[in-house]
């Protein structure tokens, strides 16, 4: 008890809250209109999206291109419950979550095993066949999809659905669970011999991120009115991916700069709609090019760092950088 | 001291959602200020803000594209004739990749930032569907060119979405019409249907063109369906062929449809293919699979470019100018989409969106390339279809004109 | 009887759509092979080669056979230029980083390819006689088309693996794909190896784009996102950076589509390909030539 009310968790608390009552207050006041809240709110689903899928692609190393299809899970179960069965939403919310999680269970089960590439299109595959079936399932709309989901969510519950989180993974990530499962990405047969049972946290790490992904994909489902099979084929999973190697792999304030940032710049390209991909494009390529191991690296962006810039740079003051 | 960096991590966090919020609320004070001083320099600088919502890049780019060419010649000749109500129309235009999420996102932007009069698109029926609530929500008048769900306008309930308008055929209307055409006039009574499953476009078609084929007495013996972005149909092809059909409904878009001719002639069927306005993009279709294989060939369309009223030609002669290609339906109904909105604000007599959305439920003769309409109760409009096939040349024709 | 036709007919299906998978695996295979690198481009060379053709035919009007070759040579440049420039500075990187790139590549292709000639497809001028030839009275025929391509397909996976085999740049190349600090220290070129693979596996591509114009008759920017993506998956089916692999899972991804498409449920003809390849893997998770390297400790 003492050590969950320590003065920095206090002090993270009270920036946590400060951040929210700024932005209502902004929101309140009329300064933040509807189009701004839309993108807080994409912003943090890309949030939700790419911290988990950092960890199960940047901490434990293991190399998924089917993100999109515990999203697709969540969303379209959470829809269902929601629409069809009239449950409550933040229940439906949750228990698409859950059923994501069991998914990623199921599938985690039997590809972890695979190394690599292969588990890439393994994961891949799956993303695939939920997508197809989805779009065999006449229940839930098919290739028309399902619409008429009232927009129930508000930026209230996304803020902190994303802090959430954001606290979560962060936290199982400084436990022994987390130093288990990046020691799984370091060095795998290594993690094996100092006893580690990779299968074990493979799993785990798999399911927690296909938790937050279900989560997203309930949210996304309740915020933007419906849904369409299309929405999660594997260009979504590249999105997010893209975020986490451009934020840093291994970085979890990396993935929600690279989250806040790509947001807000592909809001800028909307009216450029010729050379639009073009750019995105380029970005892409020179970032990698510069900066390989992404915008933050492993590192987390902490006070510590930006001292220690600030120091190199002959100068105290936080405002220089 | 980890938790600190969580902290700074929200600091990071304010700090660019500050940056957002300054270059939004920066950006629309800026529109506000001109569209103020326009007012207040009164008259010659006055402009009417129309928001363009669609999809120009992604997979579906192909046909965002055709439309805004279309819709820009409209643009043109609307500006060049002085404007409606006295000013001259300006668009505001912004890319939805064809997502759905960014449809909804661009609709409130240009609903809620850019305080458009009206918006026109998307083009394709999901974003369409995304996008009806934002309408509803602000109260600005959204009209489709090619949203051919019923869904858009029509709830489950019965109801009209209020705000929302599309001025082109809904999906069952064209089946049913196919499959009339299919059983009355090609005394057609075994046929197989090849249909797109990752679209509802194709998935709505078919479904009434199978529920009235039956109806008459005809039966389905085989639905294959293949994915966008397949290239291949032959599989399918062949075991249609085997099956017996004598017609293929194919309620596809012109690539893929353009591809089951010409294969199905390689194949050797002989048989007939009929499929709905996603067909139309005749030089497409003609240089692809060849005249030969188009010979038994008919779609549903309301559109025909070979149409002979001034108004078209005029059209063909700029778009074929301007892009080197005969124009597909999409473009001319991005040409009608243009003419329909400003046509409702002429007869609004004003710019407020309430007065347009009552102008535009009200519209009796709307008089476009695509065929003249009065837009019905359920805001779709009433409008006759055309029967389009080929003639041995390699020239296209109408062979019926249904009410 | 009548069936057996028909089954007949799909078989020759199958292996025409297997082979024009196989062709664009092949040129993933190569690279992957070197540098352990998902081409995501390589869908997008295969595109490129199509429009160079394209191009080529209609306002160059060059026969099929110049045409492939310039499409062959453009897309060999294409390919060394975009090794050079993007892929090269990140060698050191991880391999997830070069991935990025690669997609970066793949997006900036295609919609370069859109900004200058439209989204829209344009349909490839016929350059071939109409061949056809019967068996069993009619009921069962290839087109020549159909015949180019097994041909195409069948002549160059016997030339590459003639090439990895046999020539010193084949060995070089192997012995990078196998070691690269190893070779290094032998004395082989890495630098120049790679920019070969690549060469080689962009001149692939190109091949591929061109027969796909020829034999679709249609070409669009983008036109490679599928056929790549199922390509890649061909590659791994049959197990990775190995040549005839790719042959064998190209055509049996091909296969796989045509028979349930022909005597399954057509609308869940993707599912099943994927499923198939989960369980392949799942079975033996190098691919169905791959063999299963013992880690060393």
């Amino acid at each position: 008890m003492k050590r969950l009310l320590s003065k920095k968790n206090l002090a993270i608390l009270l920036g946590i809250l400060l951040l929210y009552g700024v932005i209502q207050t902004l929101i309140s006041l009329g300064i933040l209109r509807t189009f701004h809240q839309v993108n807080l709110i994409t912003i943090c689903i890309s949030v939700i999206m790419a911290v988990s899928l950092n960890l199960i692609t940047g901490f434990t190393g293991q190399f998924t291109l089917g993100h999109a299809g515990f999203m697709a899970v969540g969303a379209y179960f959470s829809a269902v419950m929601t629409v069809k069965w009239g449950v409550f939403f933040p229940v439906s919310i949750f228990s698409g979550a859950v059923l994501a999680a069991v998914f990623g269970v199921l599938i985690g089960l039997p590809t972890l095993r695979l190394k690599g590439d292969y588990l890439a299109i393994a994961t891949l595959g799956f993303g695939e066949v939920i997508r197809v079936v989805l779009l065999n399932t006449k229940y839930v709309g098919g290739a028309a999809g399902l619409f008429g989901i009232p927009r129930l969510v508000n930026w209230t519950w996304v803020f902190f659905a994303a802090v959430i989180t954001v606290v979560v993974i962060r936290n199982l990530l400084w436990s022994s669970y987390g130093r288990a499962c990046i020691s799984i990405r370091e060095d795998e047969v290594a993690a094996e011999l100092m006893g580690i049972d990779i299968t074990h946290y493979k799993v785990l790490a798999f399911s927690v991120g296909a938790f937050f992904a279900g989560l997203g994909g309930g949210i996304y489902a309740h915020y933007f009115y419906g849904l369409q099979p299309g929405t999660f084929g594997f260009m979504k999973s590249i999105d997010y991916l893209v975020m986490v190697v451009l934020g840093g792999m291994g970085s979890i304030t990396g993935s929600i700069l690279a989250a806040v940032v790509l947001t807000l710049i592909n809001v800028v390209l909307q009216q450029f709609s010729a050379i639009r991909m073009i750019l995105y494009a380029l970005l892409l390529i020179v970032i990698m090019i510069f900066r390989p191991q992404g915008l933050m690296g492993s590192k987390e962006a902490s006070l510590e760092l930006f001292r220690k810039m600030g120091r190199r740079s002959g100068n105290g003051s936080l405002g220089s950088k | 001291m980890n938790m600190r960096k969580v902290l700074a991590a929200l600091l990071v966090m304010t700090f660019v959602f500050g940056l957002l919020a300054g270059c939004g609320s920066s950006g629309s004070a800026g529109n506000a200020g001109g569209s103020a001083g326009g007012a207040a320099a009164g008259g010659a600088e006055e402009t009417i803000l129309l928001g363009v919502n669609f999809e120009l890049s992604g997979g579906l780019a192909a046909y965002g594209q055709s439309k805004i060419n279309g819709l820009k010649i409209a643009l043109d000749e609307i500006n060049a004739a002085g404007g409606v109500l006295g000013k001259k129309i300006v668009l505001k235009e912004y890319d939805n990749k064809g997502d759905n999420a960014e449809a909804v996102n661009i609709s409130t932007r240009l609903m809620g930032e850019d305080k458009v009069v009206a918006m026109m698109g998307p083009v394709t029926s999901g974003r369409v569907m995304a996008s009806v609530d934002v309408a509803k929500q602000f109260q600005i008048p959204m009209v489709t060119g090619t949203g051919t769900s019923a869904g858009i306008t029509v709830n489950e309930d019965g109801s009209v979405n209020d705000f929302v308008y599309r001025i082109c055929f809904i999906d069952p209307y064209q089946g049913t019409l196919a499959a009339n055409y299919a059983a009355d006039t090609l005394k057609v009574k075994n046929a197989a249907m090849l249909v797109n499953q990752s679209d509802d476009y194709s998935i709505y078609m078919a479904e009434a063109f199978k529920k009235t084929f039956e109806e008459k007495g005809g039966t389905i013996l085989e639905n294959s369906t293949f994915v966008e972005g397949d290239l291949d149909f032959k599989a399918a092809l062949t075991k249609i062929k085997s099956s017996g059909a004598e017609l293929i409904f194919c309620p596809n878009y012109y690539e893929p449809d353009a591809l089951i001719a010409k294969q199905a002639q390689e194949l050797g069927y002989d048989g007939y293919l009929l499929g709905g306005d996603g067909w139309d993009n005749l030089d497409h279709l003609i240089k692809t699979a060849g005249a030969d294989a188009l010979q038994k060939a008919f779609f549903i369309n309301q559109y025909f470019p070979g149409d002979t009223t001034e108004k078209n030609q005029n059209f063909v002669k700029k778009y074929t100018e301007l892009h080197k290609d005969a124009p597909p339906s999409f473009a001319a109904l991005g040409y009608d989409l243009m003419y329909f909105v400003a046509d409702a604000i002429e007869r609004a007599g004003t710019t407020d969106p309430a007065e347009i959305n009552k102008a535009m439920a009200g519209t009796t003769n709307f008089e476009g390339i695509t065929g003249s309409f009065a837009m019905g109760e359920n805001h779709d409009p009433i409008k006759s279809a055309l029967v389009i096939g080929y003639t041995a040349d390699g020239q296209y024709k109408v062979v019926e004109k249904v009410q | 009887m009548e069936q057996f036709y028909v089954f007949l007919q799909q078989l020759i299906n199958g292996v025409s759509l297997g082979s024009i998978y196989a062709l664009i695996a092949l040129g993933y295979t190569m690279v992957y092979g070197i540098i352990k690198l998902i081409n995501f481009a390589h869908g997008d060379i295969y595109m490129m080669g199509a429009f160079i053709a394209y191009f080529s035919v209609s306002y160059f009007h060059l026969g099929f056979l110049s045409a492939l070759l310039v499409s062959m040579a453009a897309c060999t440049i294409l390919g060394v230029l975009i090794e050079r420039i993007a892929y090269k500075p990140l060698r050191g990187a991880t391999r997830i980083a070069a991935l990025i790139t690669a997609i970066g590549m793949s997006f900036f292709l295609e919609y370069v390819m859109v900004f200058f000639v439209g989204a829209q497809s344009r349909a490839f001028p016929n350059v071939l006689p109409a061949l056809r030839i019967e068996f069993f009275g009619g009921k069962v025929f290839i087109t020549g088309k159909e015949l180019l391509i097994y041909g195409v397909t069948l002549f160059l996976v016997v030339l590459l693996q003639f090439i990895v085999r046999k020539t010193k740049t084949g060995k070089a190349m192997r012995a990078v794909a196998f070691d690269r600090e190893a070779a290094m220290l032998m004395g082989i070129n890495i630098d120049y190896t790679i920019s070969a693979t690549f060469a080689l596996g962009s001149a692939l591509a190109g091949a591929a784009g061109v027969l796909v114009g020829v034999y679709y008759s249609a070409v669009n920017p983008l036109m490679g996102m599928t056929p790549g993506l199922k390509a890649f998956v061909a590659a791994v089916l049959g197990g990775i950076g190995i040549i005839p692999g790719a042959a064998l899972g190209g055509m049996l991804m091909g296969l796989i589509e045509t028979f349930v498409i022909a005597y399954g449920q057509s609308t869940y003809r993707d599912a099943v390909a994927f499923a198939i390849l989960i369980l392949i893997l799942l079975i033996k998770p190098s691919g169905i030539l791959g063999s299963n390297v013992r880690e060393k400790i």
